[in-house]
């Protein structure tokens, strides 16, 4: 892993910094005081997230991807990290009401912004509707995939609903129906090493039926 | 990754001024490909400028009948927008063609057309590469090729674009519209936007340091039937090998943007003019030029074979 969470002071960093003090020091505290003010000159930064429906405030350094920032920082370990490039799909959580994968975002983009994750879906004894059509259907083997896989067959059925195409769907000028080839298609961000595919697809085609 | 300091931009001009202030700074929209590239120390900018919130996420028609798309409209959006799927169906299709639902919810217009390549050897930094180090070689020739360059390759590169979205912008004859950091605003044609590799590959596009996108402008509609067809090693959430992104009319004229092949989506005047006589033809002259290796020559049959497809599912 190339990535370390430690600070590397490089050659530009200094300069960055030794430019930093000086502005702060120098002959124009105005301008000084202004860099402050919007952050700009700083590698950590203060953000205030709304994680299922808590307000929740974090110094952070700005390199920190808002999986980490709920995993690390919030202790809200559900969110799995399987291969942080955007490729497997275990990261999936939603903000502002979209799935997306918070491996591939910062933090700090997302100050203010509301973010549900799986324990925000339901929890032991209240579980949402997808979850409880997961436990049914046996829709994972290991479990590792299955958080992102539920918040993302979540937010499956709302973009149907919402009538946004896919890449199978027939014609672009009619509403969107579900179906288990718009599942499937849907689906294809979200990888299982275990294979548990059709057991997926049946628990959203039930879960759908429900909510219908 | 490299550590960063990070702002958000209060006005187009002024992310455009902090961009040219400090050339190891970068925009950033979606940060589905920044991000990936800055875990692996592909890119390191010292700066991040966040372009999310400039107003920028709009779909208007323009005054000749066309729309303006806004620089951060999402993949998801403009796939969705009614006036898209009705008249520019090649582009909904093309959107819904690339990534997954995820990472189109957070991927934006001008982010799309800015992604690296995906050749293998770019994202390995233990081996030469051109592109991301200049001068230091380029380990696809003679390497795995398979998924690279057939047409309009250098001896320094035989990368692709990766974008689905831009193919089927250049069919529609997009113009993306820029500002620079001393304010002055051009419209660039999708033809000119991406340049060829020739001997400096680590230029891909056509802006200059700080150059701004604000919008991708579509001229009005031209009718006909819109197909984007994408042939890759699994039915969803990969890279294309060969794509075809076509507008075809009921005469058998039309034109044919290729995406998989080349540095840019390919399209040749000469190949649109023979399009009505059809797949072989067109092919041939769409690839009149083609240098291929030994692991990606199967490309040629491939693009005449899936024109072939997509003539006949223009008739169908
Ligand atoms: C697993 C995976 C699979 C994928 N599959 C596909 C696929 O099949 N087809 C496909 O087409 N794509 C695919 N993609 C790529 C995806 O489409 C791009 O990552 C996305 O479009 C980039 O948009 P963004 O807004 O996130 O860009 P960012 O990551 O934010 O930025 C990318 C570049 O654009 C620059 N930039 C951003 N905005 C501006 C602006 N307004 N003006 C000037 N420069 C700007 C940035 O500085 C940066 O250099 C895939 C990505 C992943 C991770
Ligand atoms: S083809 Fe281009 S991107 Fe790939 S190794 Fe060669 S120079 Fe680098
Ligand atoms: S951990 Fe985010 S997609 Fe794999
Ligand atoms: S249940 Fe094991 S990876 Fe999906």
């Amino acid at each position: 892993m190339p990535s370390t969470n430690q600070p590397e002071i490089s050659r530009r960093d200094l300069l960055i910094s030794s430019a930093a003090t000086v502005a702060m020091t120098g002959a124009a505290p105005g301008v000084a005081a202004a860099q402050f003010a919007d952050r700009s000159m700083h590698y950590t930064s203060t953000i205030s997230l709304k994680v299922n429906g808590e307000s929740r405030d974090l110094d952070i350094d700005n390199r920190t991807t808002l999986l980490d920032a709920l995993r690390e920082h919030l202790h809200l370990t559900g969110t799995k990290k399987g291969c942080d490039h955007g490729q497997c799909g275990a990261c999936t959580v939603m903000v502002d009401g979209r799935r997306i994968n918070s491996c591939l975002t910062l933090a700090v983009m997302h100050d203010g912004d509301e973010v549900t994750t799986i324990e925000g879906l339901g929890q032991p004894g209240n579980l949402h509707p997808m979850q409880a059509a997961f436990v049914k259907h046996d829709g994972f083997q290991c479990g590792y995939c299955t958080p992102g896989q539920i918040c993302s067959s979540v937010a499956v059925l709302e973009e149907i609903r919402a009538n946004i195409p896919s890449h199978v769907t027939g014609s672009l000028t009619e509403q969107a129906t579900i179906s288990q080839a718009e599942i499937r298609e849907r689906m294809s961000g979200n990888i299982c090493r275990c294979g548990a595919y059709s057991n997926i697809v049946e628990a959203i085609v039930e879960a759908a039926g429900a909510r219908a | 990754m490299r550590a960063f300091t990070y702002e958000r931009a209060a006005s187009v001009e002024a992310a455009a001024g902090a961009a040219a202030s400090n050339p190891e700074a970068k925009f950033i929209a979606g940060g589905t490909n920044l991000l990936d590239l800055m875990k692996l120390e592909i890119e390191t900018p010292s700066h991040l400028i966040d372009v999310n919130g400039l107003g920028l996420d709009r779909i208007e028609a323009t005054p000749e009948g066309g729309l303006r798309i806004g620089a951060l409209v999402r993949n998801t959006d403009l796939a969705a927008h009614e006036t898209i799927r009705r008249d520019y169906g090649v582009l909904s299709r093309a959107l819904v063609a690339g990534a997954s639902g995820q990472l189109r919810n957070k991927a934006t217009t001008a982010g799309n057309l800015m992604q690296r390549t995906r050749c293998p050897y770019f994202y390995d930094t233990n081996q030469p590469c051109n592109k991301r180090r200049p001068g230091s070689g380029c380990s696809a020739l003679g390497g795995i090729s398979r998924q690279l360059g057939v047409v309009g390759v250098s001896d320094a590169c035989i990368a692709t674009h990766p974008s689905d979205m831009a193919v089927a912008m250049r069919a529609l004859d997009a113009a993306v519209e820029t500002v620079k950091p001393d304010g002055t605003r051009r419209s660039i044609g999708m033809a000119d936007f991406h340049r060829l590799p020739g001997d400096t590959p680590h230029i891909e596009t056509e802006l200059k340091s700080g150059e701004f996108i604000t919008a991708v402008v579509l001229p009005p509609p031209i009718g006909g039937r819109h197909i984007y067809r994408k042939v890759r090693d699994r039915a969803s959430y990969a890279f294309a090998l060969v794509s075809i992104g076509a507008v075809i009319q009921p005469d058998g004229t039309g034109r044919i943007s290729v995406g998989g092949v080349a540095h840019k989506p390919w399209r040749l005047d000469a190949a649109d003019a023979e399009l009505p006589k059809g797949a072989k033809a067109a092919s041939a002259a769409l690839l009149a030029d083609a240098r291929t290796t030994e692991q990606n020559k199967f490309k040629v049959d491939l693009v005449e074979r899936t024109l072939g497809a997509v003539i006949l599912e223009a008739r169908g």
